[in-house]
């Protein structure tokens, strides 16, 4: 790691003006993924703001019945939030299934959002990534890639974006806060997430010393009826190879409400709109949702080792409409 | 007295190490000490064409960065001989930072040795590298044509190909034959401690490394030579180390680098490598294909079998694990043909990985067993029992002890096997299919081929230290080697002390291939025993004593006290003895010379795994669900601790079998997947409850204390009863390991 | 959207302080003391236990963050030091493997450990009991396949794990169930 220096703050006011007054600082919360890129030299930050003290770990109601997580809660606060769980299974479980207990204390939920890809070869400073050095190719696209994404890939990147939360919070239209010396903003979840394109570096519309406050969770009484599915080499501790977020809502045998996205399988954390759009009104049956995850992964690109995800995915699809029809049902 | 061999005796160094008091190498204290870290070479292939290390030297707390051009020339590149032989045992035949030349990516470039830790690893991201790149060979099937026969293998101990009777024209008399083609992915040991030296010149000549290995005598013999300094010099110790599994058998460059740095910058040098580096400075499991044919009659009696392994060695030596020696005498089977092919590759020499050879060699036999037994129609554990064979048929020797049979039977009792409906895909709950599926386990015994010491020292309050170079590096040998002393000198347990992990201590070879605790046991027991008998040599002597006059071979000893065996109100206590004949202590340096490998025996360890997995029948994930191995280890010194071992490597199979892959980028020469977020090992949910039971053999050939060991055995065939029972669930044959989801999609 | 959060915009002068690059003192309390020491901002808490105040205990086993040898607990909570700046962590009570013993007489944890043989290298041993006796808090050992899947932090390469879950389940069922130990 390259000498920094630290400062702790306790406000945010005093934390975005210090970040933002200082292109080469960053901000430190929970460490588990910047403390990990300043070691491996991805992340060159010279110096860190401690912003673990500010007041933004609160998991509270928001007028007109939605829910906002503070930026620093904890993975592991929220997850176990009675509110978040009851009214928002699926971000309680995506949550649960992603890292480990240890670094779910530690991790702040703005940090996962904002939490960088595993490909192998952004994190290796020696090779090609146009993601951590823009204009240098990617070395991903033949490589080991089993991994790599193939929705949202562009010709300069196909990193997955390892967030589980993230998935969720997609299916579920949550809005980011953010705070900058500029004011206030509220970032529409699918906004917050940039798809690679030309440029991979960016991954976020963010400006420099922009802090996520909070995330709202709008009130939606179908996330009551939701969940996340994960599927993995390991039975744990380990990013999705493919995961779904769904929540929906079954009228008389009818899809009368469904939000779906992917996880493990896209460069962002990705709402499966064309499955939405076949599955709403059809009937819950498996044909519907086989249509609709071919409908969904009907634009997939493969990349040799990573091409068994377009199948996975569909039937993890398949897998998680199904068991939430049969949940449904015997409910 | 109840006697300590067999007992459940917890480990005698458990204490410490659940309250983290244990020194590993990287733990030891140290006035005046500096950190090195390693720079290793981004390519595989070619050379270094310029080194900028300015910035480097100018930076913070930097003392020192070391590249070719001003590394201490080593004195001789021993030749690779695997550690089991008691001589410097070195890694491969190679020594880097010698010249500018670059064989294989991961290789060490330059040392940087600074105050701390974090200024080492800062100073060494400053160094600026250019090279000129070669093509490389890192993948099997790049270079595959240009494969050869070896000679010999595994540091010369083996042959390169070995042959009985006529397998070509019983194969094609055969009624029956399967022929399968397996593929093993790469696979690396990940320790959870990485390997770490401590180097303190105490003098120009006077050496002491604090080093995570299984032989500290193989460490010393081995820097010495690479040092050219005399053994004398060179004190190398080992409190405790935090697994190894094969990475820690062989001498790899950080103990001699580390050494180099430490006289260069005159002060103490750690060096503890970092997780990637683990994946390129301590060997690994090579990738390798194994081809095998098996021909049989009708009934599935074997009558040939033809065993070929394809795999990529270093440009330095030729290495293959022995993947065909156990499958070529596991079952009867008169025409038998195995050879290793070989191509040189840049890579690190690979190594000893967890059951090296029997691993993947067994696999292959065992699920090429399955397809046989599908094909004739006889049930999987039925097929093995009509193949047991009562010799070596390598040979025609007797086993020394085997014990087979009793392994089958007692696994399918504790398993249920005898309900199995033999019909793939007839088990299904859910989204899951059921399937289960065993394997035969054997493994090897290796004779250590020079003298095994040890050395016990009685005092005159009835306490006994006994010692021996062996390190404990997670086998429970200390635990097992204080109940064989306590045993034979009739003293409890817990007056008794082990102590290793030194190079100063009586010479015993680097724990390896399973015969670490036989070997230091041996020599442990054959030095008590000699101890006892002097104790009642004296007292039968002694004109005091209440045993004079008697004869020694009437003479026992329990509880700290000689008595007449007829008569055990009869007799005194060691303490007694030696204080009434004003001795402080008596002390015997004992030596147990092993038998030679072939001494009219076949010997080997045997097994039965059976597996119980269950595979989304849609999306292809298999997890394991039990797990049944019974084991002949011949005699079980400590149970608990035997157990563990068997249930680790049964464990073991399961990570091999499922998750376990490292994977080449053949473009960079480099593994992309070197860190525990990348190659995967079975975390706790992945394993199940394992149920694990031995079959104790009396073996008095293989060494005085019939023991055969356990550290191997359980990963042989476990992952083959996986492989079996997906096929049973599935329908599917696996004919490459890891079986990941995209396989049963 | 109004931002809920009441946001002060007037920056505290002394709190943004800078710190290092270079040494600066840095006071953590480790296992009930009050220890301090000489150290850059970018030293870990994991470097700074094992370096710096000789608390050998808590383990490196891969400093990225994916095997937990280096759990300890930070006010409670069990972390990964690996992960964590030491700096980070002044005014925050610390608790290391060799914090949880009580003298001479072994946690109930370690004792399970050692009876049920649920270790053999040793090496990962102090992050496993750390993280064992934090998940009883967190009341996530109901059964063996919680205990499974809130263990998965902490890689065994042994593979003693199930003889790690035989401890935590002697531990709990000791103890009164779930929630209840130490």
């Amino acid at each position: 790691m390259r000498p920094i220096s630290y400062s702790r703050v306790s406000d945010v006011g005093t934390a975005i003006g210090t970040v933002a007054a200082d292109p080469t600082s960053a901000f430190l919360a929970g460490g588990t993924n910047q403390v990990d890129l300043l070691r491996i030299y991805v992340e060159q930050p010279r110096r860190l703001v401690d912003i673990n003290d500010l007041p933004l770990k609160q998991v509270e109601e928001l007028p007109g019945g939605g829910l906002r997580l503070g930026g620093l809660a904890r993975m592991s606060d929220v997850a176990e939030h009675p509110t978040v769980r009851r009214r928002y299974p699926m971000v309680s479980e995506s949550l649960v299934l992603g890292a480990s207990p240890q670094l779910r204390h530690m991790a702040s939920v703005a940090g996962n959002l904002m939490q960088r890809t595993r490909c192998t070869y952004f994190r290796d400073t020696e090779v090609a990534c146009n993601k951590r050095s823009p204009g240098t190719g990617c070395s991903a696209m033949e490589g080991v890639n089993r991994g790599h994404a193939v929705l949202g890939t562009s010709e300069c990147c196909i990193a997955t974006h390892p967030s589980d939360l993230g998935v969720a919070l997609m299916a579920l239209d949550a809005v980011v806060q953010t705070e900058s010396p500029a004011g206030q903003r509220s970032i529409p979840i699918d906004d917050f997430y940039l798809l690679p394109g030309k440029t991979p570096e960016r991954e976020h519309p963010l400006s420099h010393g922009e802090l996520v406050t909070g995330i709202d969770l709008p009130p939606l009484p179908v996330a009551a009826h939701s969940r996340y599915i994960k599927i993995r080499d390991r039975e744990s501790y380990e990013f999705a190879l493919a995961a779904v977020a769904v929540a929906m809502s079954v009228v008389d045998g009818r899809i009368t409400e469904i939000r779906l996205a992917l996880g493990g399988v896209a460069t962002k954390p990705w709402r499966a709109r064309a499955a939405e759009a076949a599955l709403d009104g059809a009937p819950a049956t498996t044909d519907s949702f086989t249509r609709a995850a071919e409908a969904e992964l009907a634009t997939a690109v493969p990349h040799g080792m990573n091409a068994f995800k377009i199948e996975l995915a569909k039937r993890t699809i398949v897998r998680a409409l199904t068991e939430m029809t049969q949940r449904e049902g015997s409910a | 007295m109840s006697p300590a061999i067999g007992a459940t005796l917890n480990r005698v160094d458990g204490r410490f190490k659940v309250r983290g008091e244990s020194r590993y190498s990287a733990e030891v204290q140290v006035t005046n000490l500096t950190h090195a870290v390693v720079v290793n070479s981004k390519i595989a292939s070619g050379r270094i064409s310029a080194i900028d290390t300015s910035e480097a030297e100018r930076a913070a707390g930097v003392l020192a960065v070391l590249t070719h051009r001003n590394m201490g020339r080593v004195a001789t590149v021993p030749r690779l001989l695997p550690s089991l032989a008691g001589l410097a045992a070195p890694g491969q035949s190679f020594f880097p930072m010698q010249d500018e030349s670059i064989h294989y990516g991961g290789q060490p470039i330059a040392v940087v040795v600074a105050d701390t830790i974090e200024r080492a690893d800062h100073a060494a991201t400053l160094i600026r590298v250019e090279y000129e790149t070669t093509p490389a060979t890192t993948l099997l099937d790049q270079d595959r044509d240009r494969a050869y026969v070896p000679e010999r293998i595994f540091g010369g101990l083996l042959p390169g190909q070995n042959s009985r009777g006529d397998v070509a024209k019983a194969l094609a008399a055969a009624e029956v034959c399967v022929q399968a083609t397996y593929r093993f992915a790469p696979n690396h040991h990940n320790p959870i401690e990485p390997s770490a030296s401590t180097a303190v010149w105490d003098d120009v000549d006077r050496l002491t490394i604090y080093d995570s290995t299984q032989g500290p005598n193989s460490v010393q013999l081995t820097v010495a030579e690479l040092l050219g300094l005399p053994p004398i010099s060179i004190r190398v110790v080992s409190h405790a180390v935090g697994g190894s599994f094969g990475s820690k058998a062989m001498v790899w460059h950080h103990p001699t680098l580390v050494a180099l740095a430490a006289r260069h910058v005159g002060r103490p040098v750690r060096l503890a490598l970092t997780r990637e580096q683990m994946f390129t400075s301590c060997g690994h499991r090579e990738e390798q294909e194994q081809q095998i044919t098996i021909g049989a009659a009708a009934d599935g009696r074997i009558s040939a079998l033809r065993h070929h392994k394809y795999s990529l060695t270093s440009r330095f030596d030729d290495w293959a694990e022995p993947s065909l020696q156990s499958a070529a005498v596991a079952y009867t089977n008169p025409n038998y043909e195995g050879v290793y092919h070989l191509v040189r590759g840049n890579t690190i020499t690979p190594t000893f990985m967890r059951a090296p050879g029997e691993a993947s060699g067994m696999f292959a036999l065992e699920c090429a067993m399955d397809e046989l037994a599908e094909r004739v129609g006889v049930d999987p554990l039925e097929l093995r029992m009509r193949n047991v064979s009562d010799t070596d048929p390598s040979s025609g020797n007797p086993w020394s002890s085997s014990g087979l049979r009793e392994c089958y039977q007692r696994a399918a009792e504790l398993f249920g096997w005898h309900d199995r409906d033999p019909q793939p895909r007839s088990r299904r709950e859910g989204q899951w299919l059921v399937g289960t599926g065993m394997a035969s386990a054997l493994y090897p015994v290796t004779q250590p081929v020079n003298p095994q010491r040890a050395k016990a020292r009685l005092y005159n309050d009835g306490t006994a230290v006994v010692e021996a170079g062996v390190s404990e590096f997670g086998t429970g040998v200390f635990t097992a080697m204080t109940q064989v002393a306590a045993d034979a000198l009739g003293l409890p347990p817990e007056r008794v002390r082990f102590v290793g992990g030194s190079s100063d201590l009586p010479n015993i070879t680097a724990a390896v291939g399973s015969a670490g605790t036989s070997a230091v046991g041996s020599a442990v027991h054959v030095t008590v025993c000699e101890l006892r008998d002097q104790l009642i040599r004296r007292a039968v002597a002694d004109d005091h004593s209440p045993l004079h006059g008697a004869d020694p071979a009437r003479v026992q000893v329990r509880d700290g006290k000689m008595v007449l065996s007829d008569r055990p109100d009869v007799g005194e206590t060691y303490a007694d003895l030696l204080h009434r004949t004003m001795t402080p202590d008596v002390e015997v340096l004992g030596t147990w010379n092993p038998p030679p490998q072939d001494a009219g025996y076949g010997i080997h360890t045997f097994g039965a795994q059976m597996a119980e997995v269950v595979v989304d029948a849609e999306l292809g994930v298999v997890r394991v669900r039990r797990m049944v191995g019974v084991f002949a280890p011949g005699r079980v010194l400590n149970r608990k601790l035997a157990h563990s071992q068997l249930m680790g490597g049964m464990l073991w199979g399961l990570g091999q079998a499922l998750l376990e892959a490292t994977r080449m980028d053949p473009r960079l020469g480099r593994w992309a997947n070197s860190s525990l977020a990348d190659y995967l090992v079975p975390v706790n949910a992945d394993a199940p409850d394992v149920v694990v039971d031995t079959i104790e053999q009396h073996d008095d050939v293989v060494n005085p204390i019939g023991i055969k060991g356990v550290g191997e055995i359980g990963v042989v065939g476990a992952a083959a009863a996986i492989a079996n029972a997906v096929h049973h669930a599935t329908g599917r044959r696996m004919y490459e390991l890891p079986i990941t989801l995209e396989k049963l999609l | 959207m109004k931002s809920q959060q009441a946001v002060q915009t007037t920056p505290t002068p002394d709190s943004a302080v800078v710190r290092g690059p270079d040494e600066v003192e840095v006071r953590l309390r480790v296992n009930g003391e009050n220890r301090r020491m000489s150290i850059e901002p970018r030293v870990s808490l994991l470097d700074a236990l094992r370096d710096r105040l000789d608390l050998h205990g808590t383990k490196k086993g891969c400093n990225q963050g994916a095997c937990g040898a280096c759990t300890v607990w930070v006010d409670r909570r069990r972390v990964l030091a690996c992960l964590t700046l030491a700096i980070s962590c002044e005014n925050r009570e610390i608790t290391t493997i060799e914090g949880l013993a009580d003298g001479d007489a072994l946690h109930p944890m370690q004792e399970a450990f050692l009876d049920l043989d649920a270790f053999q290298c040793g090496y990962c041993t102090p992050g496993q009991i750390m993280s064992a006796v934090a998940l009883l808090t967190e009341g996530h050992a109901g059964d063996d396949d919680e205990i499974k899947e809130w263990m998965s932090g902490n890689l065994c390469r042994c593979a003693a794990y199930p003889h790690i879950r035989a401890a935590i389940r002697r531990v709990r069922d000791e103890q009164g169930g779930d929630r209840a130990a130490h």
